[in-house]
């Protein structure tokens, strides 16, 4: 069963992605607005380019989801010393800082359809910018640290999350479309749900895979890296 | 426990007073800094603007400098396995660390904020009082976040440059909400409401990663 898991994950998400391709471009609606002048039904500025909503959201959801992960595994490694954690936490991050570039790419995409400038510091861009600042920084620790790189990466890990209310309040409210139970995700049109849920899951599918083998991965540079100390103690290899 | 603390504060406040070598240079460079703004920032005009983020830069990276000075300086004794092995609790150690360097930070602020007044004309001494109480805050709490992760560094490859990175990405919400409140301040029409609750949330901020700092610090930092 847990050698099925990626497999598993990979083909629904690759039906999956299909589907949310089909449902965002064929099935959800344009962006239209009601002109005040004339009464009648316009396209926005923003039309077909709020289409990538779909991917962003998501994508900015599980980076949230990746600093509690990786906050909550470094609390249980420092607690009980055992290095699977660890390798949760670092594998987490791993992946995260990739899909953390991909919520500013399409954020940033996003501001120039609405805005008009490529980089707005909004709120919500901000915000994302600063927890990826941090899921870089525990990256970089974890590579070039040396050998207390996974302490001072479990501490920044637990630190990032412990700020993300600080960084919350402090980036405000702003232009962005809010979140939370009476923003844009909860009060989409009905005709919009099934492409974002779709796309939502296609993309915790894939994001869940992706984990999963860098995890793997990550304990298995371990192991190699334990058994060549061993070794090198033992004198079987010089 | 708060007594040992003291006592390892006093230490390390001893021996700078005594060599005096991470304040003279710090504030040496904290001074750098405000020459270089002065150059760098020709419209005096926009200086009311300009001087909050120049008060916090300055504050940020003399505060790393001085962090990653002073733990090198236990390295290179190897005095801090002692100080873990003294018959104190560890927290005292943390707290002791945490003490001093803010002092020392608060030292070298006290350096840098009447140059930034006298050289760029600013009116920074509109509200001395709150001025004052955001500059403590701010200190302590980066002498707080930053004592843990230098001492988890002490023994990591290219712990200058880590020092930084691991640093800045965690203050960042204290640096900004410190520039806000120093904004608030010397603004032409200075609202003290802002500033007061930029106040209240970098003392909240403190307050919240002193905690986190005691429980986590005897797991980070086992030598």
């Amino acid at each position: 069963m847990k050698k099925l898991i990626v497999p598993i994950l990979c083909i629904l998400g690759a039906i999956g992605f299909v589907a949310s391709v089909y449902l965002v471009f064929f099935n959800a609606p344009l962006e239209y607005a009601i002109d005040k002048d004339t009464g009648r039904l316009v396209g926005t500025s923003l039309f077909f380019n709020q289409k990538i909503y779909f991917f962003h959201v998501p994508h900015a959801i599980l980076l949230f989801v990746a600093v509690f992960v990786a906050g909550i595994s470094s609390i249980m490694y420092l607690w009980k010393h055992d290095l699977a954690w660890d390798d949760i936490a670092a594998g987490t991050v791993d992946i995260s800082v990739a899909f953390g570039a991909a919520v500013l790419a399409t954020g940033s995409i996003w501001a120039k359809a609405a805005w008009d400038v490529w980089w707005q510091w909004e709120p919500r861009l901000t915000m994302s910018l600063l927890l990826w600042l941090i899921l870089v920084g525990y990256a970089l620790v974890r590579k070039f640290a040396g050998p207390s790189a996974d302490r001072v990466a479990a501490g920044m890990a637990i630190f990032g999350m412990v700020g993300v209310p600080f960084i919350y309040t402090m980036v405000g409210h702003d232009s962005h479309p809010a979140s939370g139970l009476n923003g844009v995700v909860a009060t989409q049109g009905a005709a919009m749900r099934p492409a974002f849920w779709m796309s939502f899951a296609t993309f915790t599918c894939w994001f869940t895979a992706l984990v999963i083998t860098r995890v793997q991965g990550t304990r298995a540079e371990r192991e190699v890296r334990e058994l060549r100390e061993r070794a090198l103690d033992l004198g079987v290899i010089e | 426990m708060l007594r040992h603390a003291l006592r390892i504060a006093w230490k390390d406040l001893r021996i700078e007073v005594r060599s005096k070598e991470i304040f003279m240079t710090v504030a040496f460079f904290g001074a750098l800094l405000v020459v270089i703004y002065s150059f760098a920032f020709q419209d005096k005009s926009a200086i009311r603007a300009a001087v909050p983020g120049m008060l916090w830069v300055a504050l940020a990276f003399t505060g790393t400098i001085s962090l990653g000075r002073a733990f090198d300086r236990e390295r290179e004794n190897d005095t801090m396995r002692a100080l873990l092995l003294a018959p104190v609790p560890r927290l005292s150690v943390f707290i002791g660390k945490a003490i001093a360097m803010g002092l020392l930070n608060l030292g070298v602020a006290v350096i840098i904020v009447p140059l930034l007044a006298l050289w760029l004309n600013a009116p920074l001494f509109a509200y001395p009082l709150e001025l004052a109480g955001i500059v403590i805050a701010g200190s302590f709490g980066i002498a707080i976040v930053g004592s843990v992760f230098a001492a988890t560094l002490l023994k990591a490859r290219s712990r200058d440059v880590l020092l930084p990175v691991v640093l800045y990405p965690i203050l960042l919400p204290l640096f900004v909400a410190g520039t806000k409140c120093t904004a608030a301040l010397v603004a032409v029409n200075p609202d003290l409401d802002i500033a007061h609750y930029w106040m209240d949330f970098v003392g909240i901020y403190d307050a919240a990663f002193l905690v986190l700092s005691l429980w986590v610090f005897e797991s980070l930092v086992i030598e």
